[in-house]
């Protein structure tokens, strides 16, 4: 809950930022937002959650995560506000590539649940897309009800396990 | 183990001789043959006896106590056979060729007794039987000899039960058959998964991966000589094919990023029907195992899976989403117009045609409960058979009158296991496994 509210406040900053710059589809303006705000904050352990290069800062920062409503693939605006932040972070840090997990709760049959889970990555892919991150660096995959994170049979565990995590590497060759 | 269920196999059915004087037709004498009715929903088990095997060899005794009880939980798991207890038996039977004392058995209304021998030579067991009509006094059909390696001893044991069950009901048997499942371990959130194969009573359990990837739903072959399954071991799902003798697996469909999962066989084992996805979309393909072609079969945007051939090879029953939630189509089998059979209340996935033809199986999903349950092929007279947290994946018998099935009990310390249950739902029963277990596919009667 604590990440989720952080990356709230962080998306909504961001999603400011892109209103204003007017330049949707450019790295520069992202690149601009997360350089100045790290030159400014004092005390930025580099690595940490709080150093806005960082894997950590993408993964606990912005939320490397979105929910989905129950057998549903589209986005929600609170969902829509953490992939904004992420298209932002995947555009400065253009050397990383992601695979972006798509998972279901498990009340659902096996072979429906892949295709439910791709449903979800594909549609965070295509956001993604639809905001500047290059095709080639996304890729999708769907785990199905095969890897819950939460374990309890009961609602409050089944909307963290109905997600799409986009999970990011160092590329080779950028 | 190939080889040694190779020899199982070749013995065994180099077999049978017709022992003694059987009496033809006897039975039917009184208005027809001592038979029992599988289709009925409630019926009473029939009432039969099986004294321990004789054993005629000093090596046999063990054989012989070990597959007169596996004869008899064949017999009695199947719900329509209740065993009278050897407490409760007048007549010892100390030879396989003394007379039947039939009044013995009447007293205690038996209506079938079943009668044998083991013996046991050079590390080869042979056993032999009889059925016994008790009212009628006569016998049910001829004697019979199987034979195999002693380590075969459990197959002898469900060929006779195979023979009595056949006998009795007028159907073919289904107990001398394979299952092939993934056998899990560990919580549900770090789940490890192998493919693994067993006796359908859970019995003699093989592992035939390894549980680095993720493994998913293996289908037999209709000969069980080959199992198709999803692997993840290139990242993303994709299917597979083993064989199952020299455990040797191999990816069918190529091409990086292309996750391709739920493939089973068409009847005659010469294509595969299976589900790619692309993008959001999951539509139904087909292979030609031979050549390699491949066509695309279903074309909406929906997510259309599980696919499952008719025994005909003329149809394919599927599960697709385009009316907006989870329903079962049946299409020809080169594609074209499908037609939707289910609309009851709540979702429908898995369909498995019964290898008889009759039925479809299905697992549904109705206010936030999990059933297996049955439809005739256009979709009428659907009958729910469980009802659980969390039921799924129903495969058929050979005979077509049993299914197996997946339960995941819930909470976070939930675990798989392998249930089944006959079409009528009368009788469900768990087949127990050394792990937990999930996705069984029944193979063909060996």
């Amino acid at each position: 809950m604590k990440h989720l509210s952080k990356a709230l406040m962080i998306a909504a900053v961001l999603g400011l930022a892109a209103c204003t710059s007017g330049d949707r589809f450019g790295a520069g303006s992202g690149t601009d937002a997360y350089g100045a705000g790290a030159g400014a904050n004092a005390g930025i352990v580099p690595g940490s959650a709080s150093d806005p290069k960082s894997p950590a800062y993408f993964n606990q920062t912005i939320g490397d995560r979105v929910l989905f409503l129950v057998d549903q693939s589209t986005l929600t605006p609170q969902a829509q506000a953490t992939l904004d932040a992420q298209a932002g972070w995947l555009m400065t840090n253009s050397d990383y590539l992601a695979v972006i997990e798509g998972h279901a709760d498990e009340q659902g049959t096996r072979e429906y649940n892949i295709a439910l889970g791709a449903r979800r990555a594909n549609a965070t892919m295509e956001y993604l897309i639809s905001k500047g991150v290059a095709p080639n660096r996304l890729k999708i995959i769907s785990y199905g009800k095969e890897r819950p994170v939460e374990i309890c049979s009961e609602e409050a565990c089944y909307a963290k396990n109905r997600r799409a995590v986009t999970v990011i590497s160092m590329g080779l060759g950028s | 183990m190939k080889q040694v269920l190779a020899q199982a196999v070749a013995l065994a059915l180099a077999l049978v001789a017709a022992l003694g004087l059987a009496l033809p037709n006897a039975a039917q004498a009184q208005g027809g043959p001592l038979r029992i009715e599988i289709t009925e929903g409630t019926i009473e088990p029939m009432a039969y006896a099986v004294p321990a095997f004789v054993a005629e060899t000093p090596g046999a005794q063990q054989y012989a106590e070990q597959i007169t009880q596996v004869i008899a939980d064949d017999l009695t798991g199947t719900g329509l056979f209740r065993e009278i207890p050897r407490e409760a038996h007048i007549s010892r039977i100390t030879s396989f060729e003394s007379p039947v004392q039939f009044a013995d058995w009447k007293a205690i209304n038996a209506l079938v007794l079943l009668t044998g021998a083991v013996s046991e030579q050079e590390g080869r067991v042979t056993v032999k039987f009889r059925v016994w009509d008790v009212f009628a006094g006569t016998e049910l059909g001829d004697g019979m000899q199987f034979a195999a390696t002693s380590d075969g001893w459990r197959r002898l044991a469900h060929k006779v039960a195979d023979q009595v069950y056949s006998r009795l009901t007028g159907e073919s048997g289904y107990f001398d058959s394979r299952v092939v499942f993934v056998s899990e371990s560990g919580p549900k959130d770090q789940r490890a998964k192998r493919l693994a194969i067993m006796d359908y009573d859970g019995a003699n359990v093989q592992y035939l991966t390894d549980s680095r990837s993720i493994v998913l739903a293996p289908r037999f072959s209709p000969n069980g000589e080959r199992v198709l399954y999803t692997s993840y071991e290139t990242g993303e799902p994709q299917v597979h094919v083993l064989n199952v003798g020299a455990v040797q697996s191999q990816i069918m469909s190529a091409g990086g990023g292309i996750m391709s999962f739920a493939p089973r066989f068409s009847p005659d084992g010469s294509k595969v029907v299976y589900s790619v996805t692309s993008g959001s979309n999951t539509d139904i393909y087909m292979r030609d195992l031979a050549s390699g072609t491949t066509t695309q079969l279903t074309f909406t945007p929906a997510i259309e899976t599980a696919p499952s051939f008719s025994p005909d090879g003329s149809r394919i029953v599927f599960e697709s989403d385009r009316s907006g939630s989870q329903q079962l189509y049946v299409m020809p089998a080169s594609g074209g117009e499908p037609t939707r059979i289910s609309f009851g209340q709540g979702r429908y996935g898995t369909p498995v045609w019964s290898p008889r033809g009759d039925l479809i199986a299905f697992t549904k999903q109705n206010q936030g409960r999990f059933h297996i349950g049955v439809m005739r092929t256009d979709g009428s007279e659907e009958r729910l058979l469980t009802a659980s947290h969390l039921d799924e994946g129903p495969t058929w018998a050979p005979n077509g009158r049993v299914l197996m099935f997946s339960r995941e009990t819930q909470g976070a310390s939930g675990t798989s296991s392998l249930y089944s249950v006959d079409v009528a739902g009368r009788k469900l029963t768990r087949v127990r496994t050394p792990d937990g277990a999930s996705d069984p596919s029944w193979g063909p009667l060996q």
